[in-house]
Formats: structure tokens, sequence, C-alpha cells
């Protein structure tokens, strides 16, 4: 648990938007020391969140915004996306996620449904909340294998 | 964080070279360019993807609408020059196993 440093933005539910906040994960994931791969990752499985949240305002008819809230702490950056349409059907949604399977023929291969699937894939926890409108909170370790960052320890022996 | 779609004929032929970000933003555009040229029988298409930094499941929607295409009207579409990293989508979601990838300079030259 612990401290954490909490940003938040708000963007229309509009597809323009989508790029805008892919470039601020980007820059806060960079800041927290997340490594490019780490950073491609987290840039897919948010613009697939608020893709998701854009398509729903779409259907709902409104214009609706986004919210999304970036939660950094010691070990782990949290993102969470919400927007605030009405709800919709999860099962429904979470029956048509996965990957595709060579046993499917091409006829029948959906063209949506691998959003939520590569937001599983690619972060290492995700939880959905469905009550007042759809919030995603998905959450990515920092891994400390990275190169140069605990180089003090080093210099301390001397 | 646009997308730049330029395409060049030749007889049986389309060749599709895509430069930028294909997302909710970009896909329209793509998938309007892109899906009429898979309509005509025996034709090939092939797409660029050379200059793609960043592509997400918008993306794999209109390459699955532009394959569907094909199919129905027995033309071909095949894919190349991926960066690893768009490559890679393809091969989570498993959709690297039904298109036809030319994967020989996939690592790309960035």
């Amino acid at each position: 648990m612990g401290n954490f440093e909490f940003s938040e933005m708000r963007v229309p539910a509009k597809a323009d938007y989508v790029g805008i906040v892919r470039l601020s994960i980007s820059g806060i994931a960079n800041r927290i020391g997340f490594t490019y791969d780490e950073i491609e990752d987290l840039k897919i499985a948010v613009s697939e969140a608020i893709t998701n949240a854009v398509d729903h305002a779409y259907q709902e008819g409104d214009n609706g915004e986004v919210s999304v809230g970036f939660g950094v702490y010691d070990d782990r950056l949290e993102v969470m996306v919400a927007d605030h349409g009405g709800s919709f059907d999860l099962n429904d949604v979470k029956g048509g996620i996965g990957p595709y399977h060579s046993s499917e023929s091409v006829e029948n291969l959906r063209e949506g449904g691998f959003g939520l699937f590569l937001i599983d894939a690619l972060m290492d926890r995700v939880e959905i909340n469905n009550h007042d409108g759809v919030i995603v909170l998905m959450t990515k370790y920092l891994h400390e294998n990275g190169v140069g960052l605990d180089d003090d320890q080093i210099s301390a022996t001397q | 964080m646009d997308l730049t779609i330029d395409v060049t004929d030749a007889d049986n032929q389309s060749t599709v070279w895509l430069s930028g970000e294909i997302d909710a933003y970009t896909a329209p555009q793509l998938k309007e360019a892109l899906v009429p040229l898979t309509t005509s029988e025996g034709h090939q298409v092939i797409v660029d993807l050379e200059d793609v930094g960043y592509m997400d499941s918008t993306g794999l929607g209109i390459f699955i609408s532009a394959l569907k295409s094909a199919k129905e009207h027995n033309s071909s579409i095949r894919l190349k020059n991926l960066q690893d990293r768009v490559l890679r989508l393809f091969q989570i979601t498993g959709l690297d196993d039904i298109f036809t990838i030319d994967t020989a300079i996939w690592g790309g030259n960035k």
C-alpha cells in the first residue's frame, strides 16, 4: 500500500482524445521507470479502455466525458478509466473476449472484442466495475531489473 | 497522431503504405481506404506497415474486416514489414495464424 501520487484527467468521450491520453500515460510511465516495452503495453491497454468508453458513449448517444486517473505507487502504476454512461451487460462483454482459435472460421471472426482481452494480457491486474457507468482499474507492477537504478548501493561500499 | 495512407496500383495488385498510428481515431479512414480494395476478384492487396509505430485492437478489427471481405470476393491480403510491437499484437491474439504476414524484415529498421 503506502503513499501514492494521483493525477487525473477528463477528456471528451471522442476517439480524437485517445491519442492524447496515450501521450500522458507514456509520460507518467516513463517518469517512474517502466521499460520501453512496458510503456508500449500500457499505451495499448489504456487506449483500449478509453476506446471502449468512447464506443459506449457513442452507442448511448451521449456526448459524455471519460475520466482517467493515474495512481503512482512505489512498486506499481494503477490506471483507472471511467465513463459515466449507463451500464451495459458485463457478462455479454466478457463472453466475447479471448484470443482467436484456429478452429474458428474467418467468417465468424469478430471485429471487436479483442480490446478487453488485450488489457488483460498486457496488464498485471484488471478489475472491472459496472455500477454507475463502467470503471476499468488496471495495474502494472514495476519490475526492478532495470538498468542502473540501484547503482548507489555499489558506490556506498567504497 | 495521424495516419497517412498511400496506395499504389499495378495490374492486379495494390500496395497500401501506412505511416503513423492506428487507433480508434484513425481506424475509420483506414477501413475506408483498405476494404474497397479487397472487393474485386483476384486482386492482391499488400499492406506495408513499416512506418506504423502504434496499433491497437481497432487496427486488428480493420484488418479482420479486410480479410473477411477478401475471402468473400476471392481476393487476397497480406501484411508486411510489421514492427515487433505490432507483430506481437497479432501473436498475442492468435491472429497471426490466419493472416498472411511477411515477417522477413520484422524487427525493422528503427
